[in-house]
């Protein structure tokens, strides 16, 4: 498509959704759907026909809206409301010209929504995934037109790097660095590969970007491709997100149907395709060499590094692999600039980050807020607080690579540094919330268990240290315990730390270690009602239970 | 592994204290074997593509808060390197001791006692019992090929056999299978080693494995001795070696 071809697409989507007088967005992302949002929608577009007012009212399917706990969320105007039923569609379409619906009021002016800075979402709950015609009346592929005409490479990598944008998939690498690594690479050949194999227990900002603005991803990864030089792209998607998958193949086909992946993108000599490739349910292949051998059809097994995948990775060729989220931040960078990025956040984490809210909070749901707000605000503004009554005990960061974060520390900024300092790391944005009911140490128990289940095996560390943990953890928790448990888990969590092969298992013992460091007294608790040393049995009937023979 | 060119240039560093020279491209383990300076390994085997796995190879190096695997790290001008330390021998136990606590080593019973890797080093390292509760699990021994045996229990997931059978003999008979502490080894599409169509009977992966899992059928007790001195020789016939 050429650019003034796309301008016209543009200005025409956007003339049609001003013909409509009103507007009802259904959100249709995995939360929404769970709770029946498809049937609201099929409901709520009867109901519009029923009325005749097909051309007045414009009934369409929406992303994630945020407050996921009250969903269904259907916006009419400018109306929020939530837990809607398929039979709530008469009365919404009446209110539409008439008082609003008092008994399904979600009120948009609690902190929840007024305290959110969107840059990834902000179309998010605005356009329907599935039509390239709202995403372009929305501004989608302006950056890229933007980047094509009127940049060079080697321009579009100094604003990248002058936004001081970093990696949203847990590291905070510095994304300017790594794509001016990628470009200086040699090599004929390269690609970009799009993370989004996000497997943390309680995380699914990747997933609500991908169900809910797709294009936003694409256009994002051209832009990464021509600032590098790669004419090829691949979106690794888990196969748990089935909603995601058939809106980024439906994007996909939509983009190279319109010419905008493919030859000559906009008239210019630039060219760039873009492949899905489905996980089988690993959580390793989340780490970038794994997921790199996945995609060549090979066992997700990490390799050491150097070399890393900038030098060479996919096939063996140069390539620049970032997080979902990283690449849904381009667009905004490239249409708003470098300063107006930099503006937002602390000094050394810029913009804003996504988080998905769970656990003990009254407000579950996905956020986004500026870099630096501190986890008290999350928790008690925007989340709501902890219902029922109960205190609060500690966040969880991180997921299986994180760490538990207690009440002393809640007024610190989120920001990379920050987190690490606490011995927790940002990770792609889980946030779990615990109240007092929680014990920690099956919390640790918890994430070791499920770093145990998916460590791929490879490296010895990993594979039996994460085992012999989890048993001591199990132990514990089950009230077995013995004196020397504590110091050995130190021991064992001091050495899978700092000898396993890749990042799975260096960050496995984090929920380990930062709950023994704030809450070494309930593992105290526990070892007291232990019984005398030596009446325990060395393994529990669970791990005994995983013992497969091959 | 990969062939050092004759151009390559020549870089010096420092392990151990001793000033070395070496060929740009060589790993530290590499220029550590020439120089007689003895790091332990298990995966690792001169003809075989890295591995990484056993972590037994990790090394300090100096202005690296890391540790770095020796058979993975490619030598820079003036690197200084440490091979061993109270820290490095305390790790390289600790994964023996894990070694030993993962499946079921019995020496006294193994057709390998005497000439085991596993074995040998858990003797360097000083390895006089084993601090971690055992695993005990239950696993089986693959008797149905006519002269080799796989005894999973003695199984180290090295992946040697996996590689040496996929890269030197060509047949790829060998895999692993489940992952994390349900790994293990495989012949094709996990049937029994004797129904398999691709195994060539070479016996490679016998004579390379570390350990008493593989071995042939009808040795007793510290029998098995196996020979691995084919390995460098087809390497360097295939033009690979340096």
């Amino acid at each position: 498509m050429k650019a003034e071809e796309m301008l016209n697409l543009a200005e025409k989507a956007r003339q049609d959704l001003d013909h409509f007088q009103h507007h009802i967005h259904v959100c249709t992302e995995s939360g929404c759907q769970s709770s029946q949002s498809q049937a609201v929608l099929a409901s709520l577009t009867a109901e519009v026909n029923r009325r005749g007012w097909q051309d007045r009212v414009w009934v369409k399917g929406v992303g994630c809206m945020g407050l996921c706990c009250e969903g269904p969320l259907v916006k009419c105007d400018d109306r929020l409301y939530q837990r809607v039923r398929p039979q709530d569609a008469a009365d919404l379409v009446a209110s539409l010209e008439a008082e609003p619906v008092e008994r399904l009021h979600c009120d948009t002016e609690q902190p929840f929504f007024t305290r959110q800075k969107l840059v990834v979402r902000e179309n998010a709950g605005k356009i329907d995934p599935e039509s390239l015609l709202d995403c372009l009346a929305h501004g989608a592929y302006q950056g890229l037109l933007r980047v094509l005409t009127e940049m060079t490479p080697a321009a579009v990598i100094q604003e990248i790097t002058a936004s001081g944008l970093r990696g949203r998939g847990g590291a905070g690498f510095p994304t300017g660095l790594k794509w001016s690594t990628v470009a200086k690479a040699g090599g004929a050949a390269k690609y970009v590969i799009c993370n989004g194999d996000e497997g943390d227990p309680g995380a699914f900002m990747d997933r609500s970007v991908m169900e809910g603005d797709p294009h936003r991803v694409l256009e994002g990864m051209a832009i990464a491709a021509y600032a590098v030089g790669a004419d090829h792209g691949v979106i690794y998607v888990r196969a748990e997100y089935p909603l995601a998958v058939k809106r980024l193949n439906k994007a996909i086909n939509q983009a190279r149907r319109h010419e905008l992946l493919g030859l000559n993108i906009f008239g210019t000599h630039f060219q760039f395709n873009v492949e899905l490739r489905l996980g089988a349910g690993a959580f390793v292949c989340g780490e970038e060499t794994a997921l790199i051998a996945s995609v060549e059809g090979r066992r997700g097994l990490p390799r050491p590094r150097p070399p890393y995948p900038a030098n060479e990775g996919l096939y063996g060729a140069p390539t620049l692999i970032n997080n979902v989220e990283t690449f849904a931040n381009v667009p905004a960078i490239i249409q708003r600039g470098a300063a107006w990025f930099a503006g937002i956040g602390t000094a050394k984490s810029k913009g804003t980050k996504v988080f998905a809210l769970t656990g003990r909070v009254r407000n579950t749901g996905l956020i986004e807020v500026p870099m630096g707000m501190s986890l008290r605000e999350i928790i008690y503004d925007l989340a709501g607080g902890i219902p029922e009554g109960k205190a609060f005990k500690a966040v969880q960061t991180g997921g299986p690579s994180g760490g538990c974060i207690p009440a002393e520390h809640l007024d610190i900024p989120v920001d990379y540094e920050s987190l690490t300092r606490l011995g927790s790391i940002m990770g792609s944005g889980g946030m779990i919330v615990m109240d007092e009911t929680s014990n920690m140490v099956d919390v640790a128990r918890f994430f070791m268990e499920f770093c145990m289940t998916e460590s791929c095996g490879k490296c010895v560390p990993c594979r039996v240290g994460t085992w012999q943990l989890h048993g001591i953890l199990d132990r514990i928790s089950r009230g077995q315990g013995k004196s020397g448990d504590l110091n050995q888990l130190q021991e064992l969590c001091a050495m899978v730390k700092q000898t396993s092969l890749c990042g799975l298992g260096q960050s496995a013992p984090n929920p380990v270690l930062s709950t023994l460091r704030y809450f070494e007294k309930e593992y105290r608790a526990l070892l007291e009602k232990a019984p005398a040393a030596g009446a325990a049995p060395a393994n529990s009937a669970k791990t005994v239970a995983l013992e497969v023979a091959p | 592994m990969k062939a050092v060119s004759a151009t390559a240039a020549s870089l010096t560093l420092n392990i151990d204290g001793q000033d070395l020279s070496c060929r740009a491209g060589e790993t530290i383990l590499e220029v550590a074997r020439e120089n007689g300076i003895a790091i332990p390994t298990l995966c690792w085997l001169e003809g075989l593509s890295l591995w990484g796995g056993c972590r037994l190879c990790l090394v300090e190096i100096a202005g690296s808060p890391k540790l770095h695997a020796a058979c993975a790290t490619v030598c820079t001008e003036g690197l200084h390197v440490t091979t061993n330390s109270p820290r490095l021998t305390h790790y390289r136990r600790m994964i023996v001791e894990m070694l030993l606590s993962e499946r079921n080593h019995v020496c006294s019973v193994c057709v390998s006692n005497g000439h085991c890797e596993l074995q040998s080093l858990a003797q360097k390292l000083g390895v006089d019992h084993v601090s971690l509760p055992y695993r005990f699990p239950k696993l089986t021994v693959d008797n149905s090929h006519d002269l080799f045996r796989m005894d999973h229990n003695r199984c180290i997931l090295c992946t040697r056999c996996v590689r040496v059978c996929a890269e030197v003999e060509g047949a790829h008979t060998k895999d692993v299978k489940g992952r994390g502490i349900l790994a293990a080894i495989i012949q094709d599409l996990d049937q029994p080693w004797g129904d398999s169509k691709t195994c060539t009977n070479c016996g490679k992966c016998v004579n390379i494995c570390p350990t008493g899992a593989l071995t042939h059928r009808g040795t007793a007790v510290g029998e098995m001795v196996k020979k691995q001195e084919f390995l460098p020789y087809l390497t360097l016939m295939r033009g690979c070696g340096k």
